[in-house]
């Protein structure tokens, strides 16, 4: 099984990196670019097919180590 | 006395760590391996040195702060024991929980290495008691990643506590969080554990004991240490 976890910061954390692609792409010249966070992701494979077991274990996952919830936040997504 | 400086792969700052330790605390110091599950017997200070352990991947101190190692500092930190955390040190400590909130990108995006001015906010623990409270010391920085930040409430209670260490300062003794070098809120560059047996710190004293070198005002924290621990022996 499949599974992408997408990390994000916060909404009240300020990101400066997400800032500095913001001005980078006004820049460029990218029109309509009203702001940008920066966040991460990661593709995981489980092993079975038991979608219970694997949300479970990307919690697990997520909580302990893929995000720091003080001032992250992230949510899965399962492969159709 | 008798320190453990915990190797992580990427730490770089160990053998400085190591030789302030010897030369102005004269203490014994193990270099202990991240994989190793138990500290020395009789180890009284913990020293995370500083570097960048797992090249910061995944965020600075994120994987350190789950080697194997760690269970064994918890247990000591959890008795009372000393932990110090320098720079990636105190990375790793509040991301492994040792310490609350956590040090994000430095507001300006920059890497800053230069010496800044730092007050001691309470000289009465073991960490600042050679120091006096609101001495200001020049001490070197080093980080990309040095930008403390918590909740509001956890910064209260920080506050309220007394938990602060030391704040980035003007040279007039003067704090502005707006003049830091790195944006940390209220101007802090190190925080205290609840019973204040663990520091992190993102400043370098290991870096200031040695006139020949450059000033000395590293030196009182280390001194401190071994008076601490004399004291309590």
């Amino acid at each position: 099984m499949k599974a992408r976890v997408i990390v994000t910061l916060k909404s009240a954390v300020l990101d400066p990196q997400g800032k500095a692609i913001e001005g980078a792409l006004r820049s460029l010249g990218v029109s309509g670019v009203q702001s940008v966070r920066q966040g991460k992701v990661f593709d995981v494979e489980l092993a079975g097919n038991d979608r219970a077991s694997a949300e479970g274990a990307l919690k697990e996952a997520c909580d302990r180590l893929l995000a720091n919830t003080v001032i992250e936040t992230y949510k899965v997504e399962f492969a159709e | 006395m008798k320190s453990a400086v915990i190797l992580f792969p990427g730490s770089n700052r160990e053998h400085d760590a190591a030789r302030a330790l010897k030369l102005v605390a004269g203490s014994n110091v193990n270099i202990v391996w991240h994989g190793e599950s138990e500290l020395p017997k009789h180890t009284d200070l913990v020293v995370l040195p500083g570097g960048f352990s797992y090249g910061d991947y995944l965020r600075c101190g994120a994987i350190a702060a789950r080697a194997n190692i760690m269970g064994a500092v918890r247990a000591h930190a959890e008795k009372g024991g000393l932990v110090l955390g320098i720079c990636n040190g105190f990375q790793i400590l509040c991301e492994a929980g040792l310490l609350p909130g956590v040090l994000v990108r430095n507001a300006k995006l920059r890497f800053v290495c230069r010496e800044v001015f730092l007050r001691v906010e309470r000289a009465d623990t073991a960490f600042t008691r050679a120091y006096r409270k609101n001495e200001l010391l020049r001490i070197p920085i080093a980080h990309g990643e040095g930008n403390y930040t918590a909740d509001e409430t956890t910064i209260k209670q920080l506050e309220a506590e007394g938990r602060v260490a030391f704040r980035y300062a003007r040279a007039d003794g003067q704090i502005d969080q707006a003049d830091g070098p790195n944006g940390a809120i209220n101007g802090i560059a190190g925080i205290y554990s609840e019973k204040l047996n663990v520091l992190g710190m993102m400043p370098h004293p290991e870096n200031n004991i040695e006139a020949q070198i450059g000033r000395t005002d590293g030196r009182g924290l280390f001194e401190s240490l071994a008076a601490a621990l004399k004291a309590a022996a």
